[in-house]
């Protein structure tokens, strides 16, 4: 692998990396699987594709804040106020995403953002050319892990992991947890509409099937960034995503500069993260085994 | 402080299982009542509980506490003001945050302009100092998951994270029963203890007949979602477990029917 070739990898982990953090938000301190994911992040796209069209990419990440935010809402109350099953909320506000982003995208399925000015060009304007988008990158994902760091120690953020951890706890220190949910999911999209929105500006284009899988690959990202680097304090399941993130990045540049096929790569997540999830019960299986064998003896 | 007023409830409405589990009941603690409830299996202890926490809403009467009519108020809003441990050990704390974390969580109750950057070690003097009265050595152990403590840690930390900001009532649903003997002393101990020091108006539901009599200044009895006896004062004082449930029997016209009960002094 050659060194620009790494070099990309490790720029399009750490734009990823955004989405395994938002997951981690949602499916572990949350413990709610957020479909919503699969949408949202198109959603960063189409918004960060339309602001760079019209010349202003900075107002795209911010808009793309706001949408993946206003999604993670809607799905929020559709789960809590209107007692909609987690997974079927998510799923519906996915679908529901999927028109509103080629509203968006102005019905178009595609959208080229060349000769755009960019978040990297303006990076690469007084930043050491071949390194500045691996330093811009850097920079912002650093300040999202900082405040989402900073956010889960704070009050708040208490009251938000205790809603994964014990909803009892919640209702019982006088915090509604619908609430907690609806700051939890807004939180959460608003970061994986951030990293659609990198990536958009990114690769110059914006396509409306981009974040179809994008759940499975942030889970598979986040499962093994745990398993790397373990499950102990928030910082250390945040450093995970990154890890994560950049591993899983890794194994694609391997694949397709291989002869293997890219388009395998999402069976590849989809087995990653069925065996991850399902590993404590195979392995209660195995050890049951085990104890029948020695007990034939 | 507490007021009960004709509060029915029915479970399962409109189906053959309908089942009325509290029927016409009216009752009134007063500030400072220590009161032991208890009642055969089905007698609508718990159910009493769940009104009052606003676990559901009941068909008709009014609940009224410190005189504000809460019968609408939602379970969260009331929590302000109303502590409750329940039997599981396991329902009162989140076991993957640790342990001053918990009490943080718990304290936003009272405390809600607090810094935004974790726990202060302000705060985490005082959590300290409130661990300390436990005399479990909890203390040391701040920043422990709350995951691995045992059964009977877990409920004495429980307990101090419901009265840590002084409730008006504390609701104990038999929040000793799942420990074993020596642990349920222990937490029983520390329960009087703080109730004491805060003088907060207490409803505990209990299986030991003998405990039920010798804590608090006042028991209530309950069959069939209503409250059949309710002795204080000197005739409390006078009562053996004997001539409670020989009261228990004339009064529902059944014997005390609950498996689990203790009859014995122990």
């Amino acid at each position: 692998m050659t060194l620009t070739l790494f070099q990309g990898t490790l720029e399009q982990g750490l734009i990823y990396s955004l989405v395994a953090i938002g997951l981690f938000l949602s499916f572990r301190i949350l413990d709610i699987a957020d479909l919503t994911v699969d949408g949202g992040f198109t959603l960063g796209c189409a918004t960060s594709a339309i602001a760079t069209l019209a010349g202003h990419p900075f107002l795209g990440l911010g808009l793309a804040l706001i949408a993946g935010s206003l999604a993670g809402v809607v799905t929020a109350l559709l789960q809590t106020k209107m007692k909609v099953q987690p997974i079927l909320a998510g799923i519906i506000t996915m679908t529901a995403l999927y028109s509103i982003n080629l509203m968006i995208m102005d019905n178009r399925a595609n959208l080229p953002l060349l000769k755009c000015e960019t978040i990297y060009s303006w990076a690469a304007g007084f930043l050491p050319e071949d390194y500045s988008k691996i330093i811009l990158l850097a920079v912002i994902v650093l300040l999202v892990v900082l405040a989402v760091f900073i956010f889960l120690r704070s009050g708040t953020g208490l009251a938000v992991r205790a809603t994964g951890d014990n909803p009892d706890l919640v209702r019982s220190s006088s915090i509604n947890p619908h609430n907690t949910i609806t700051i939890g999911l807004c939180i959460a999209n608003a970061i994986v509409a951030l990293s659609g929105a990198l990536l958009a500006q990114y690769q110059l284009f914006a396509e409306i099937t981009t974040g179809t899988g994008m759940v499975v690959i942030g889970l598979a990202s986040l499962i093994m960034g745990e398993a790397i680097i373990g499950r102990g304090g928030i910082l250390r399941c945040l450093i995970g995503c990154l890890v994560g993130s950049a591993i899983y990045r890794l194994i694609i540049a391997i694949a397709i500069t291989s002869s293997m096929q890219p388009s395998n790569l999402k069976l590849v997540s989809a087995i990653i993260v069925a065996l991850s999830i399902s590993w404590p019960a195979i392995k209660e299986k195995l050890e049951i085994q085990k104890l029948k064998r020695a007990a034939g003896k | 402080m507490l007021e009960l007023k004709n509060i029915n409830k029915t479970f399962n409405k409109g189906t053959p299982n309908a089942k009325q589990a509290l029927h016409d009941l009216s009752i009134h603690f007063r500030p400072g009542d220590f009161v032991s409830i208890i009642g055969s299996n089905g007698a609508g202890k718990s159910t009493v509980f769940n009104a009052i926490g606003g676990s559901f809403l009941v068909d008709s009467g009014h609940i009224v506490l410190d005189g504000q009519d809460i019968t609408f108020m939602p379970e969260y809003k009331r929590a302000v003001h109303i502590g409750r441990l329940f039997q599981d050990p396991l329902r009162g704390t989140a076991p993957n945050m640790t342990i001053e974390e918990n009490m943080a969580m718990v304290y936003l109750r009272s405390n809600k302009a607090r810094s935004i950057f974790g726990i202060s070690s302000k705060e985490r003097d005082f959590f300290r100092s409130k661990l300390q009265e436990l005399g479990l050595g909890l203390e040391d152990r701040l920043k422990s998951k709350v995951g691995l403590l045992s059964g009977g840690q877990r409920q004495a930390l429980t307990l101090l994270m419901a009265t840590m900001t002084t409730p008006k009532v504390l609701l104990l649903d038999e929040h000793t029963a799942a420990l074993d003997p020596a642990t349920a002393d222990k937490v029983l101990e520390l329960t009087q203890n703080i109730v004491k020091a805060g003088n907060i108006t207490t409803l505990m539901i209990t299986h030991n007949i003998s405990s039920a009599l010798a804590l608090g200044n006042r028991t209530v009895m309950m069959n069939n979602g209503s409250v059949i006896l309710d002795i204080s004062g000197d005739e409390r004082d006078r009562m053996t477990v004997p001539e409670l449930l020989e009261l228990f029997k004339e009064k529902s016209h059944t014997t005390l029917d609950d498996d689990r009960i203790l009859l014995t002094n122990d």
